[in-house]
């Protein structure tokens, strides 16, 4: 959020598409390494689904490629990869949203299981439990309120770039953000029970 | 602007990891899945054949776009070049074939490989998996694969979809020959094709003297059996024994049956 933290981010951005507008395909699998983590755990927090994470992924990079291949050195030099990046997945996901509205009839698909996370060892049960319920209780949040909440806090953009994935002014984007925390708190009185979430977060900031 | 900050709850400025919610929104960050990067980017690999080295480049759908080193000037900038006209794609250097690659080349047989054929017409698929049923050593002409796909009249569009094979030597289109015994066109030419068909044992010298002769069907006395002439029945049939036909109908009504294996059909009229 502090302007150190954006400048840090910008370094390794002007190498990347340095490296793009010399080498697309080299530099594009570079720019797949740096950017993959942010996109998968977006498309993965956002439709709350292992299998869906991986297409969505998948879809966005190549739309990503076809689109640069389009594209003026100049242009490619002026990207901003993870802003943009996450503006292809989210209308991406927007667009598969509106077409699997229109298939009302349409099964959903077995939910892949999860693959444990290496980092779940270290971990207590009850919180791995927490985590799990937490991501569900993400994916019933309006689309808005999920998307803000998962770009802010999962996977932790700037308010600003946030306005910028998403054209909203920054006002708008903080207020969805806290709306969306306001409403997992109310969604999840079990973890609150077991005091993990307090109902009133005024409460931990004192 | 939108102004509901002053009745905000969790201002912007509240750092992660001070309440246990956002904490626990972190955590929900993973790491993306390397594999992914196999649905998005083909690899490229560089492999000896019978006519010198080839590029090869497959996707997760499977082997997906060949050209001989000689087709490309040796250079695998022109070989990308080529690839990235028919697929959207990153292509980088493989460190190993995909598994089976060389074992089809050595062995000139492909049947078993996986093939990206997704960006083709299904008349093109159709074209490409019947010629993939086609053995090593022998030939046919381009009706017989019109007649394979039930498309009997399609004899030049069926050419032109060879034409287009994206994977040529491995889906053998260069065992696709002219009726009149000439081995006709090939994507990397006809010096390549005969090379190819001579590396496979062909008896391409022979059909073309039957050819000639109008002898497109070789037939033994012995087994009453009809055969295409590059087919390892007819080409074991002793020279006493053996009898040309001009068509299959002429072969059927001197008391002869297509054989099984090369599978000669009647001609359409």
């Amino acid at each position: 959020m502090s302007s150190a933290k954006i400048d840090t981010m910008t370094q390794p951005d002007e190498h990347l598409v340095g490296a793009l507008a010399a080498d697309l395909d080299a530099g594009f699998i570079a720019l797949f390494h740096a950017y993959r983590d942010v996109v998968f755990s977006t498309a993965l927090r956002i439709t709350g689904r292992w299998a869906d994470a991986e297409d969505l992924t998948a879809e966005a990079f190549l739309r990503a490629y076809r689109a640069l291949t389009g594209y003026h050195p100049d242009r490619i030099q002026a990207l901003r990869p993870r802003s943009w990046l996450l503006t292809i997945v989210l209308n991406l996901w927007r667009n598969s949203q509106r077409d699997a509205a229109r298939r009302p009839l349409a099964v959903p698909a077995e939910q892949a299981p999860d693959p444990p996370d290496p980092q779940d060892v270290q971990r207590t049960v009850n919180e791995r439990e927490t985590d799990r319920e937490l991501a569900d209780w993400l994916t019933v949040l309006p689309a808005d309120q999920r998307v803000a909440v998962v770009l802010r806090h999962v996977v932790d953009l700037p308010v600003a770039e946030i306005a910028v994935v998403l054209g909203r002014p920054a006002g708008t984007v903080k207020s969805q953000i806290s709306r969306g925390l306001h409403r997992l708190r109310e969604l999840y009185p079990a973890a609150e029970q077991r005091g993990l979430f307090p109902s009133d977060p005024t409460e931990v900031r004192r | 602007m939108t102004i509901n900050n002053h009745d905000n709850p969790f201002p912007d400025d509240l750092e992660p990891g001070a309440d246990a919610l956002t904490a626990a929104l972190a955590r929900l960050a993973v790491d993306g899945p390397v594999s992914v990067l196999d649905r998005i980017a083909a690899s490229m690999v560089r492999v000896p054949s019978p006519v010198g080295d080839l590029f090869v480049a497959s996707t997760d759908e499977g082997i997906a776009y060949l050209r001989t080193t000689h087709a490309v000037q040796d250079s695998e900038a022109e070989f990308a070049k080529l690839f990235h006209r028919e697929f959207a794609r990153p292509l980088i250097a493989a460190p190993r074939p995909p598994a089976g690659l060389l074992p089809a080349l050595h062995q000139q047989r492909a049947a078993k490989l996986r093939f990206d054929l997704t960006r083709l017409s299904p008349f093109e698929r159709e074209v490409l998996l019947a010629v993939l049923t086609i053995p090593r050593g022998q030939v046919r002409p381009y009706a017989w694969v019109a007649n394979h796909i039930g498309r009997p009249t399609a004899v030049r569009a069926v050419g032109s979809a060879l034409g287009r094979n994206p994977v040529p030597v491995l889906i053998p289109c260069h065992r696709v020959i002219r009726t009149d015994g000439t081995i006709g066109d090939y994507v990397f030419g006809p010096v390549t094709k005969r090379a190819l068909l001579d590396a496979e044992g062909t008896n391409i010298g022979e059909i073309y003297e039957l050819a000639q002769h109008h002898v497109h069907y070789v037939g033994s006395d012995t087994t009453g059996v009809v055969c295409f002439p590059s087919c390892p029945n007819a080409r074991r049939i002793t020279h006493p024994h053996r009898h040309g036909f001009r068509t299959i109908t002429e072969a059927d009504a001197a008391g002869y049956r297509p054989c099984r294996h090369c599978q000669p059909t009647a001609e359409s009229a």
